[in-house]
């Protein structure tokens, strides 16, 4: 850069400006946010959260999110271990492939599961023989919730895979290690810090999820209405502080959440 | 271990990486591979460790053929370029990981990892992770791991590359004193010729896929068999035409014939300083160069250029000077053969002497 840029003027202009951005656009929002919330006071804060209906769509929310990062986890390291260790035909189509539901508007992968899993579709015609359905109950908002979050936990954990020096294996092997052994003691290991980072991005994630899931959940009251459609329903029926109150709600977590992953990633970088 | 190897090959693709090596190793020997960059030394070592195939060839341990069984199974140690320690587990869990895979009962480790961590002075960093330590104790993690559970034969490779010259001298002398002690059978791979000569019993060379010679360093230095190896080892000039050199007359008979001269082959001096003047012949000082202990002397005989060393205790020479020059020996090789040939002159002068 040149030393026109260096200059403490630049210098004080440019921090400004970002802060400035960072303020208009993130802080004073949040911020607007709890303000609403607890306009009323306390008490109408703890009541437009206790409200039953505001309440459960919260508890569905986490447990929704829960169970999909659950599945996330399982199937990205897996897919993380195989794009990175496997060679295969079609293997770097799959691998930019992982990255579709980030580029696609959630309301078309809503879409997308709706005419997959729909009754008239043969998944949803056989579930429906077997005696539950997908559509518009519990299980949709799971696999909604699953697509949209599934790129998470396969990039956090591509990079330590690759970066892990193929030595370490062999070192493991010349020292009597099984295959086996090997994976769960050298390289498990290695991969976990992905693996955590990845899943609580990914249920951060579901946790907020409001377009494909708002398609196929159904949004029953008290049964399959998440927390995001509730806020969405109390804005159009005029009830913003029911609104922000959940709203608090899930920006707390989020913000937990983001916090423990800066925590463990920096931990990992001075350790 | 006695270790034994019969036509060892192995291709990468089309790369012929080993070619048809075959040698013995006694029991408590420490041998160096020594050869340039992919010459195939690494891949032999990784053949004997069991992490390559051989394309063919056997190797055997104790007599017993090995090329089927595993690493796991093969009661070796392997000390790898870059250590590769288990960046996630402590000095201790690194050194305890080979006792604790093969089951060792508790106790039994904590004495086995304290008597190494004793051993390769590493005490006071048994919870230290391997990024809270210097190269050299990184190397001493590496070497006290790959020796915990008992191996039989332990190769190293390229152990000394990653550390800085000072401490690597260092490193050496510790690895030959611990190896003696514990007269266990390894193998090294270097590239640098130094190390190779003051740590190892027995060099391999090792170029293009060929073992070139095995021997012990002096053997080696005295007798190359190979006009690869009376080049790589040393430093040396090659000379077109030896015949041209007082008292190498003879080299006329072989034409097509080089000579390679080390420098110590060389002896210069003013007149007065040699006891057979008529063995030697008049030159010219080119070049000087201060090496720190010694003094580095181009020269030109005729049309030939020499290179040789000169003690600091001597009277200083000057580029232009005129000196006495007497070349003891020089290596011929042609295409099918090589030999010493001593200076004829001075042979002939000490047999009328005696």
């Amino acid at each position: 850069m040149s030393s026109k840029f260096q200059n403490r003027w630049w210098g004080w202009g440019f921090r400004s400006a970002v802060m400035l951005y960072f303020i208009i656009l993130i802080v004073l929002p949040i911020l607007g946010i709890y303000g609403q919330s607890l306009s009323a006071g306390w008490q109408a804060f703890a009541d437009n959260i206790t409200e039953p209906l505001a309440w459960k769509s919260v508890q569905l929310t986490v447990i929704m999110a829960l169970i999909a990062t659950v599945i996330n986890i399982a199937i990205g390291t897996m897919a993380g271990w195989v794009l990175i260790r496997y060679r295969f035909p079609g293997r770097s189509l799959l691998n930019s492939m992982v990255d579709l539901p980030f580029a696609l508007p959630t309301a078309v992968a809503g879409l997308m599961i709706l005419l997959l899993l729909g009754p008239q579709s043969p998944v949803g015609h056989w579930a429906e023989q077997l005696g539950f359905s997908i559509l518009f109950h519990r299980p949709a908002i799971v696999i909604a919730m699953v697509f949209v979050t599934f790129p998470f936990v396969i990039r956090a954990v591509q990079p330590l895979l690759e970066e892990l020096d193929p030595a370490e294996e062999e070192a493991a092997y010349t020292m009597g290690a099984s295959k086996r052994k090997t994976f769960f003691r050298v390289i498990f290991p290695n991969m976990l810090p992905g693996i955590v980072s990845g899943a609580m991005l990914a249920f951060s994630r579901a946790l907020a999820e409001f377009g494909a899931v708002v398609l196929v959940a159904g949004n029953i009251p008290g049964r399959t209405l998440i927390a995001s459609v509730y806020i969405f329903g109390e804005i159009e029926s005029d009830n913003a502080a029911g609104a922000a109150a959940v709203s608090v709600i899930l920006l707390t977590l989020s913000f937990l959440i983001l916090w423990l992953v800066n925590h463990l990633q920096s931990r990992r970088k001075t350790a | 271990m006695h270790v034994e190897v019969r036509g060892l090959n192995k291709k990468f693709g089309e790369f012929h990486a080993v070619k048809n090596v075959d040698f013995s190793i006694a029991k408590g020997q420490l041998i160096g591979l020594l050869g340039p960059s992919g010459g195939g030394k690494t891949s032999i070592l990784r053949m004997l460790a069991g992490l390559e195939t051989p394309d063919s060839g056997d190797i055997l341990f104790h007599g017993k053929r090995v090329n089927d069984l595993p690493p796991q199974e093969r009661g070796i140690g392997f000390v790898f370029q870059n250590y590769a320690l288990f960046k996630h587990m402590t000095v201790e869990g690194n050194i305890a990981f080979g006792l604790e895979v093969k089951k060792w009962p508790k106790s039994r480790i904590k004495e086995r990892v304290a008597e190494l961590v004793e051993l390769t002075g590493l005490s006071g960093f048994e919870k230290r992770y391997p990024h809270q330590l210097s190269g050299g104790q990184r190397q001493r993690v590496a070497f006290a791991r790959a020796l915990a559970p008992e191996p039989q034969l332990l190769l190293l490779d390229e152990p000394f590359a990653a550390i800085d010259a000072k401490i690597r001298q260092e490193l050496r002398s510790w690895l030959r004193e611990m190896i003696d002690r514990l007269g266990i059978t390894s193998i090294f791979v270097t590239h640098d010729q130094d190390e190779a000569i003051e740590v190892a019993d027995e060099i391999m060379i090792i170029s293009k896929g060929n073992l070139e010679q095995k021997g012990t360093p002096w053997e080696i230095y005295k007798n190359p068999q190979t006009p690869f190896v009376a080049s790589f080892i040393g430093e040396s000039t090659i000379v077109e035409d030896v015949s041209s050199l007082r008292g190498f007359e003879d080299a006329r008979a072989w034409p097509g014939t080089k000579g390679l001269i080390r420098p110590e082959y060389v002896e210069i001096g003013k007149p007065e300083e040699f006891q057979i003047l008529s063995a030697t012949e008049t030159g010219r000082v080119k070049h000087l160069q201060f090496r720190g202990s010694e003094w580095l002397v181009e020269l030109e005989v005729g049309s030939t250029r020499l290179v040789t060393y000169r003690s600091l205790e001597k009277e200083v020479l000057h580029p232009g000077d005129e000196i006495q020059v007497l070349v003891h020996r020089a290596y011929l090789f042609n295409d099918n053969d090589s030999w010493i040939m001593e200076n004829k002159l001075k042979e002939d002068r000490m047999y009328v002497e005696i």
